[in-house]
């Protein structure tokens, strides 16, 4: 048993470091320190950055652009990303769809999309939740018809993430609704500029415009866009939502918001002394943080189980713990966040166009309370965290 | 990073799981604690046998060289059996001052008693108004020749009762909490002046409060410097924090497999009551609260040995908070899912929870721990 990384993975990590600092863009890093909105134009430039670099689907296969590096370099440089703090990559596009298509996709698929996956030519978003299938994602109605060499596609998604830049969606379709729920939808890619494809923003709580509503009418989709089998759909589904998992603890990112917590407490005063200084507060702080080292320490079991034994791709019992505590430790701390701003968290800073009226003081408070409210989402996206303790008892547990 | 086993230490742990599994089931334990010194002399030789006791010493010593992932081990297939034999304290808080503390004399001249199970020890530091501060002695040890005298009361001295020697932290000079000043000093325990009261404890081990009345030592029962024994004593408890988070973990294990079990065989309203979603997700609680303390008991045995006295420190502070409060929510969640036969003494279910509980009130509980690490400042540099 050895918990130090080895002299390799030093060097590797030293590595990554001196890249991100010398490519991210000063402007990006900025914004992601603060927690302010990232811009379609950040994530294309340091995509493309990273493209150039050829890290930009580190853990793809090679033949489709992966770096070849063994887990625990996945893990690393993820880790040094999200700490330094640079954007990780579009996850639509590269954990999502991509994985789908070099596994289940034909060749012409995979010729036409990865390589314009990793360069962010194309932007994806996530054509899986509907109004009436949300944890119950297999009763989704979005109706797919043969037609000669076309599929008629008519329905509506929802909660779907940055579709007001999507060039492309990935859709779960009803192809048969004679069978078996989860034995009639199909996966297929649809280009968003087809007619009969209309987004609607839904303003999140925190005042975001980050998800959409997507109609479908009359949606002509060519049949060579049909992922894999017809009627296979919710095989890949499954595989797209159960394949990531060196990320969905995000530990890297809650390393660096707890710095800046720690940062900003310095600053802030409570009772004539700094924040930080609160005995009561620290040990929330504190709470976290050990909270947050045993996940760590949890994630690199579960890495430096797959780097032994290969990617499986049956997750380790220990993965299936990664989602929820990630979640609840991500929730913590822009809980913790908000409270650092005290009073100052409460003003609402409007990003009206063309005003010139300063910004409310301190400017860097604007989004505490927005982040607080915008990452109650975490414990309810890629499957509610209920969900993964459904899928615990019985994979894992067997009850 | 690697986070398996060695085959050695895998096959030290499967050989007293096994021992353990064939000597020690839940009707022999109780066997075992209802004799008058509560623990089973045959475990204790066959613990010797295995070389338990001598994991954690030098080969020079006459040890077998063992690192604290041996001891953490140990610590869980014991914590697994709910073990009674005085292994912690023999071998990992007396062992430990010897180990980290003991000159080359006392050494060779313990660690070969240790190692055969001829000797068992004993640390004697909590005082009634000490709580978990090691600073807070008020023994006294007055200089007498080249030797001291040793006063004051000393409580719950775990397995006190069988110890050979016990190693009493008392007060050289300064006031009651001054870091400096303190000093370890090993008596035997028919010494003179020196009484013990033996007892049971909630979790059914043993435990003692000493009474010192002028009890005599002589220098070679001065361990390192007696006016600055506090590093040393912090090094060890850190270990021992170390160790215990290991025997939580073999309890915790035990609490979650007696209640998945028992979920899927107790049936009501005509159906086992895990197919309950309520009750599903309460064992995924307790299973989620398991594996996170697990990896920070890792964490706590790769710095166990760690001469980075801040790092190493934070390290137990963390694993031990975490210990405390899983423990505390897999403990009463096993109760809780057991109903009313969680509550009763025949069953195995409410001793595992007993030893879990006392676990968390040794060495610190969590919130100690917690207020501890706050105050040191952030687990990541």
């Amino acid at each position: 048993m050895e918990l130090r990384f080895t002299p390799e993975e030093i060097a590797f990590r030293d590595k990554v470091r001196t890249f991100f600092k010398e490519n991210v863009p000063d402007d990006i890093r900025d914004k992601m320190a603060v927690g302010e909105h990232i811009e379609k134009d950040d994530f294309v430039r340091w995509t493309r950055i990273l493209d150039d670099k050829g890290w930009a689907v580190a853990h793809w296969p090679e033949e489709y652009g992966g770096t070849g590096w063994d887990p625990m370099r996945q893990y690393i440089f993820l880790e040094e990303l999200q700490r330094y703090p640079a954007p990780t990559p579009l996850p639509f596009g590269v954990n999502m769809v991509g994985p789908v298509i070099y596994t289940f996709g034909n060749e012409a698929q995979k010729k036409q999309f990865l390589p314009r996956i990793a360069n962010l030519d194309d932007w994806w978003c996530q054509g899986f939740s509907e109004p009436g299938a949300g944890s119950d994602l297999a009763s989704l109605k979005t109706r797919a018809v043969r037609q000669g060499d076309h599929y008629i596609v008519n329905g509506q998604k929802t909660w779907t993430t940055l579709a007001q830049y999507a060039d492309w969606i990935f859709c779960l379709v009803r192809t048969d609704t004679e069978v078996k729920k989860q034995e009639g939808i199909s996966f297929v890619l649809i280009d968003m500029n087809t007619p009969g494809i209309e987004v609607r923003p839904i303003v999140t709580i925190d005042g975001g415009r980050e998800i959409n509503e997507v109609f479908l009418t009359d949606v002509k989709v060519p049949a060579e866009n049909l992922v894999g089998e017809e009627n296979k759909g919710w095989d890949y589904a499954k595989f797209l939502l159960g394949n990531e998992r060196t990320n969905i603890a995000r530990v890297g990112m809650s390393k660096q918001r707890i710095a800046r917590v720690r940062d900003l407490a310095s600053k802030e005063m409570s009772g004539g002394r700094p924040l930080l200084e609160d005995e009561r507060f620290r040990e929330k702080l504190a709470s976290i943080e050990i909270d947050l080292k045993a996940l760590e320490l949890t994630q690199l079991r579960v890495v430096a189980a797959d780097a032994k034994r290969g990617n499986t791709g049956r997750p380790d019992p220990a993965s299936s713990i990664l989602k929820i505590k990630g979640s609840e430790i991500q929730q913590g701390i822009t809980h913790l966040l908000m409270q650092v701003m005290g009073p100052h968290a409460l003003p609402y800073h409007e990003d009206i166009e063309g005003s010139n009226e300063p910004p409310i003081e301190p400017d860097y408070a604007a989004s505490a309370a927005p982040g607080y409210f915008n990452y109650r989402k975490v414990s309810i996206y890629g499957g509610s965290n209920e969900i993964q303790k459904n899928i615990i008892a019985k994979a894992v547990l067997g009850l | 990073m690697d986070f398996d086993f060695t085959e050695e230490q895998s096959i030290l742990r499967d050989s007293l799981d096994r021992l353990l599994a064939d000597k020690y089931d839940f009707e022999k334990r109780k066997a075992i604690m209802a004799q008058p010194e509560g623990w089973s002399a045959d475990m204790w030789n066959a613990f010797a046998e295995m070389g338990l006791m001598a994991l954690p010493f030098t080969e020079e010593d006459g040890g077998l060289g063992g690192t604290p992932v041996e001891t953490m081990i140990v610590m869980e297939s014991l914590g697994k059996a709910l073990a009674l034999e005085p292994y912690f304290a023999t071998v990992v808080l007396g062992g430990g001052v010897l180990r980290l503390g003991g000159s080359a004399e006392q050494r060779a001249e313990l660690v070969p008693q240790i190692a055969e199970g001829a000797l068992k020890l004993a640390l004697a530091h909590t005082e009634r108004n000490s709580r978990y501060d090691l600073n807070h002695v008020e023994t006294a040890a007055k200089k007498d020749g080249g030797g001291y005298v040793l006063s004051g009361t000393k409580n719950v001295v775990l397995a006190g009762d069988s110890a050979d020697r016990i190693f009493v932290t008392a007060r050289v000079s300064g006031g009651t909490r001054d870091e400096g000043g303190i000093g370890i000093f090993m008596a035997g325990k028919d010494a003179k002046g020196l009484t013990l009261r033996g007892y049971r404890t909630q979790d059914g081990l043993r435990a003692a409060d000493v009474t010192l009345d002028n009890v005599k030592v002589g220098p070679e029962a001065v361990i390192g410097d007696p006016e600055a024994g506090l590093p040393l004593l912090k090094r060890v408890v850190d270990g021992a924090i170390a160790a215990l988070s290991a025997e939580a973990i073999g309890v915790m294990g035990q609490l979650h497999r007696l209640t998945l079990d028992y979920l899927k065989v107790r049936k009501q309203f005509g159906m086992p009551i895990g197919a309950f979603q309520v009750l599903q997700h309460d064992a995924v609680d307790m299973f989620v609260a398991m594996e996170q303390a697990r990896s920070l008991t890792l964490y706590a045995t790769m710095m166990a040995d760690s001469g980075d006295d801040d790092e190493r420190t934070r390290a137990m502070h963390a694993a031990k908070a975490e210990i405390g409060r899983a423990g505390k929510l897999v403990g009463e969640t096993a109760i809780q899912l057991h109903g009313g036969v969680g509550m009763t003494m025949e069953y195995a279910v409410g001793h595992y929870f007993k030893r879990m509980t006392m676990i968390d009130v040794a060495f610190g509980d969590a919130d100690h721990h917690l207020r501890a690490l706050a105050a040191k400042g952030s687990l990541f540099g």
